[in-house]
């Protein structure tokens, strides 16, 4: 009976299940969605795809400096803006901790723009600085890497629109479905409450993708730090499993 | 044992190509994975995928990521780490996985070169994983690609099959023959008539 109910729903009209963190496909808000949104309900394949892993990528994919976006595009000094540590662990949600898990950044410059050749924002470039990098997890699921803090950008989505400061993140964990695309925010912006895509996530979700400030984490005369646990979709494994 | 909670998706957003598509857009950085699933070397069928991904409104969508993950030509998925740090090096083996966007070829395709895989246990159609992230879409998308020219073992497949009927052609792909290369055709819509299946992990 319910699952017939929820069948003649369109997805994104299916209220969002109290656990559940991640946003809507359709949010629309967020003009963008609205024609990219699936409108049918998703299948639920969960276990005709049990176990099928996602490749394992070894230390040798890492060139020097892929983990320090402040040196891995110099070119006469130092790319211009605030240094920063961002680290944390990535686990999966029964707690345990990920190696190997391959993530991938990218962000704009300090002064808000990105070097990508569709970005029409009118801030300058900083030829010191490409904004992207990876790093993988080391045995107990921790990394960690230098850049500098992204500034905040227009974009087209309504009148005045501005993004919160973010780093962008692709993550590939060691399952099919521990695949996550996310952006890491900064505490105490003032843009959270005018930016649809951080509020497209559930309310209680939200302060999930907002680093923490970790005083005891920077490096002196250095850089300032920050923390960003990643956790990714585990097997919701019952008692009886 | 209490649940973390897991942390929330977000979109890829418009200016990813820079980080996880260098080498395919032209930006001075490398990529660990490419079109290229396959090393010259590798065993099975070679064959080459293509295909769109279609909005709403009936037009292309050109900041998509594609990513594809398969078995080998004998059903096996890649164990062994991923070495080496450019997706050019030739000696990684058969990688069964690979990332484009659609942003740099004519009308906003994806193409991939592989070899057509093996069937990863009895009862199982030979199949392709597609994840794809693109602007404007706030999770991952995730599907399959079966081989149209496979009606036997289609027949069989347990996921397939879960599928309601009238739903399973849109995870079909189309073989064609091009100067003696065999090619198979993808698309992907959104939504309309045509919306793709997609699966809920
Ligand atoms: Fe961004």
């Amino acid at each position: 009976m319910e699952a017939l109910h929820e069948k003649n729903l369109p997805q994104s009209a299916a209220p969002a299940s109290g656990t559940d963190v991640h946003p809507p496909h359709l949010s629309p808000a967020y003009k963008s969605t609205i024609l990219r949104s699936p409108t049918q309900a998703l299948m639920p394949v969960r276990e005709l795809i049990r176990d099928l892993s996602m490749p394992v990528f070894g230390q040798s994919v890492l060139r020097e400096f892929d983990n320090d976006l402040t040196r891995n595009a110099r070119i006469n000094g130092e790319p211009i803006g605030e240094r920063i540590k961002v680290a944390g662990k990535v686990l999966d949600d029964g707690g345990k901790p990920l190696s190997n898990v391959l993530i991938e950044i990218w962000q704009a410059n300090s002064a808000g723009r990105y070097i990508h050749k569709a970005e029409i924002h009118d801030a300058p470039l900083d030829p010191n600085f490409l904004g992207g990098g990876r790093v993988l997890t080391d045995r107990d699921g921790n990394y960690s890497f230098y850049t500098i803090k992204p500034g905040a950008y227009p974009w087209g989505n309504h009148y005045n629109a501005w993004r919160p400061n973010h780093i962008h993140f692709s993550v590939i964990g060691h399952q099919f479905e521990q695949r996550l695309v996310t952006q890491m925010y900064f505490p105490g912006d003032p843009l959270f409450d005018y930016d649809p895509i951080f509020q497209s996530v559930p309310q209680h979700a939200r302060e999930l993708l907002i680093a923490k400030f970790r005083m005891d984490w920077t490096e002196a005369e250095f850089a300032l730090a920050y923390q960003f646990d990643i956790v990714l979709n585990g097997r919701h494994k019952t008692p009886f499993e | 044992m209490e649940q973390l909670q897991q942390t929330p998706s977000q979109t890829v957003g418009p200016f990813f190509a820079y980080a996880l598509t260098a080498e395919q857009y032209g930006y001075p950085y490398d990529s660990l994975m490419n079109h290229t699933l396959v090393s010259p070397d590798t065993p099975g069928q070679r064959i080459m995928v293509s295909g769109r991904i279609w909005d709403g409104a009936g037009a292309t969508i050109s900041d998509t990521v594609v990513e594809f993950w398969q078995a080998d030509a004998k059903g096996q998925y890649r164990t062994a780490p991923i070495e080496q740090n450019t997706a050019t090096h030739t000696d990684r083996g058969f990688l069964g996985f690979g990332r484009v966007g659609t942003g740099t070829l004519p009308g906003h395709q994806f193409q991939f070169t592989t070899i057509k895989p093996g069937a990863i246990s009895t009862g199982a159609a030979p199949h392709i994983n597609v994840m794809l992230v693109m602007r404007g879409s706030l999770r991952n998308l995730y599907t399959r690609l079966y081989f149209a020219d496979e009606p036997v073992a289609n027949a069989q497949d347990a996921l397939l099959n879960a599928v309601p009927a009238e739903r399973r052609a849109t995870l079909l792909a189309h073989r064609t023959e091009v100067n003696n290369e065999i090619r198979y055709v993808f698309d992907i819509h959104m939504q309309g008539p045509k919306e793709t299946v997609f699966f809920d992990l």
